[in-house]
């Protein structure tokens, strides 16, 4: 019998994007492109930077060793921004992640205006940083802040109150009062994200886990110390560092709040660059104390790595 | 031990009635399954008896007692899940040993009744292992021995073997029903898999969009099922059913054979069955066809046993009968059950 083919079937040529070398090579050179030209480029201009003694002034790239770094070192105001960086950090993550869980779990439940709560609570992520940190400005203000004013109402600020007779706090005229003020608005601006990420984590706990507890029948605090709190431990490291990675670059907030004042008290690495660098002029302090970020950097970062890798084998 | 009683059992999922009015009973050590497909609220039924769903009305009792508004720890039950919803971060021992901390046992007392229902399962070598480490059929007896620990009242078990492959599930069941011999623990067990309802099931209760179909054993749900729903949800293939002389008529492919095959011609009743397919399984043949009933053509089927060597071609016509004893009657409108009379 022979065979007859009714439809005319017609082989293409292989056309160049079809070859799999040639496409891949194309599809990635934007993000190689993007990479190197804003990542790769001013991470070794800075180290150049921090190894020379270049100035606004004198824009000469000059060999000068370490000694920039020396100089940066040295510098009690520097001593003072890279212990306030961990400061803010740790203290800021730890109620983050304490306030975050507890967030979670009571979102978690079922109850009336759920969904108003969940948009209010995403609000201060949503915001851009800056104009948070203004509403904060104006919050501890040193003769307007409401908070203040109320304290007042309370009697715990004011002549008579426990900590009278004034009735301004100064938020942000005290060492003390300053760094808690820039860690309160970073804790306001990162409990959305992790809220938002663990309630992620404790959806993904199976129904069946949650019905095995019910029948063991264990309590509360057992349920999450001993089940809940393991199996989110994953999700919750992940949480912890995008906090890091965010509260340990960013200088928005010390910028805006305090400017580093009360005298350097509340200054961080990024803003203490940035002052020296920038305002300052001195190019190469600032590349060299901007180049301070980087160790903790990349233990985040090949902590995250680690962790994807992990939750791939699981 | 213990006796599960439901009385007028109901649940709302919004509209939904899962479980309409259900009323089981078991007896003392017994092995009650509820079966019926996906949606049946058989799950439905077996989550409120755990505590875990609320019923919208009726009550559920545990040795008399109203337990409605106990939570599930205090109802003296264990489950097993289909997924086993073992705790994946703790290995084996700590599983079975969960149920035990949660009692507040001290750790001596705790270890004795681990090692006790690891030895019971065959499952001592495993304990240091964590679930992931664990094959299906492992972690299915580490979640058993973790119902079995606390030394519940009631088993209750939802699909438990549904995730083995097709032959650990039997080497499964004929160990699950054995253990559940020798622990006489009365035992409710949920699956939509007719062989194992029947192997397993000292009572079957057959459940379709939330009512109990019918309650009783399992020969009681295959040779009198109380309408054509249970009639066609046992057996494989299941019941034909045909309309004739105003009513349904059913009867079981084995049954349906060639007239030829029958010794005894008396009570015979007999059909002329165009066959238009076969199929040679081994131990059986399957003969699909047509017979003319009240509305037409109706499609129906034998299973022949190979040891029957009649020849049989598709596409021609054979007198295939039933005994008339093996012949059931429903009512054409309810599907229900109903005595044979002359019309």
């Amino acid at each position: 019998m022979a065979i007859t083919y009714d439809r005319n079937t017609q082989i293409e040529q292989q056309s160049l994007l079809d070859n799999e070398r040639v496409l891949g090579s194309v599809m990635l050179l934007p993000a190689i492109v993007y990479i190197v030209a804003l990542v790769g480029l001013p991470f070794f201009l800075a180290i150049g930077y921090s190894l020379s003694d270049i100035t606004v002034g004198d824009p000469s790239l000059d060999f000068v060793g370490f000694s920039t770094f020396r100089a940066v070192i040295n510098d009690g105001t520097f001593q003072r921004s890279l212990l306030n960086t961990f400061v803010f950090t740790v203290v800021s993550q730890l109620i983050v992640i304490i306030a975050a869980n507890m967030l979670a779990l009571a979102l978690n439940k079922n109850f009336r205006g759920k969904w108003l709560i969940r948009f209010l609570l995403l609000l201060p992520w949503a915001t851009p940083i800056a104009l948070g940190t203004i509403g904060w400005l104006w919050v501890l203000d040193s003769v307007f802040s409401p908070i203040d004013w109320l304290l007042t109402q309370a009697n715990i600020l004011g002549p008579g109150g426990a900590f009278g007779p004034s009735a301004h706090a100064y938020w942000l005229g005290k060492p003390t009062l300053a760094m808690i003020s820039v860690i309160t608005v970073h804790v306001w601006r990162l409990i959305p994200l992790a809220t938002v990420i663990l309630m992620a984590g404790l959806t993904a706990i199976p129904q069946d886990i949650r019905d095995a507890v019910a029948v063991d029948g264990v309590g509360f605090w057992r349920e999450f110390f001993e089940v809940t709190l393991p199996l989110l431990t994953p999700i919750m490291a992940v949480a912890t560092l995008f906090g890091v990675i965010f509260t340990f670059t960013d200088m928005a907030v010390v910028f805006v709040l305090t400017r580093g004042g009360p005298v350097s008290s509340t200054q961080v690495l990024s803003s203490w660059a940035y002052f020296k660098g920038i305002e300052g002029g001195n190019l190469a302090q600032g590349a060299a104390i901007a180049l301070f970020l980087l160790p903790v950097l990349v233990a985040v970062v090949i902590a995250m790595l680690r962790l994807a890798r992990r939750s791939e084998v699981l | 031990m213990a006796i599960v009683e439901t009385r007028d059992l109901k649940r709302h999922f919004d509209k939904v009635l899962a479980v309409d009015g259900v009323n089981i009973a078991t007896e003392e050590g017994e092995f009650v399954v509820l079966l019926g497909p996906s949606g049946s609220g058989k799950s439905t039924l077996l989550r409120m008896i755990a505590g875990l769903e609320h019923p919208t009305a009726g009550d559920i009792l545990i040795d008399g007692q109203r337990v409605n508004h106990l939570p599930p720890r205090a109802r003296k039950i264990s489950m097993v899940f289909q997924s086993y919803a073992l705790y994946p971060h703790m290995t084996a021992y700590k599983n079975i040993g969960f149920p035990l901390k949660a009692e507040g046992l001290d750790t001596a007392t705790r270890d004795k009744k681990i090692r006790w229902a690891a030895g019971l399962l065959g499952i001592s070598h495993l304990l240091d292992r964590k679930p992931r480490q664990l094959s299906g059929g492992e972690r299915q007896r580490v979640a058993l021995a973790r119902a079995l620990v606390r030394d519940p009242a009631v088993f209750l078990l939802d699909e438990p073997l549904s995730n083995l492959d097709a032959k650990l599930r039997a080497m499964a069941r004929d160990e699950l029903k054995q253990f559940q011999r020798e622990i006489g623990t009365t035992t409710i067990y949920v699956t939509h898999d007719q062989v194992e309802a029947m192997g397993m099931g000292d009572r079957v209760a057959v459940l379709y969009n939330g009512k109990l179909r019918q309650f009783g054993t399992p020969h009681e749900l295959y040779e009198d099922p109380a309408d054509t729903f249970v009639a066609t949800f046992l057996g494989s293939p299941p019941m034909n059913i045909i309309e004739r002389d105003g009513r349904l008529v059913g009867f079981r492919p084995e049954d349906f054979l060639p007239k030829v095959v029958w010794e005894d011609k008396e009570d015979l009743v007999t059909y002329d069955f165009h066959v238009t397919r076969t199929e040679y399984l081994g131990a059986d043949q399957y003969i699909y066809g047509i017979v003319n009933t009240d509305v037409g053509e109706t499609k129906i089927v034998s299973r022949m046993p190979s040891m029957v060597t009649v020849p049989i071609e598709a596409g021609s016509q054979y007198d295939f009968a039933v005994q008339g004893h093996h012949q059931v009657y429903f009512d054409k409108q309810s599907g229900k059950r109903i005595e044979y009379e002359k019309v």
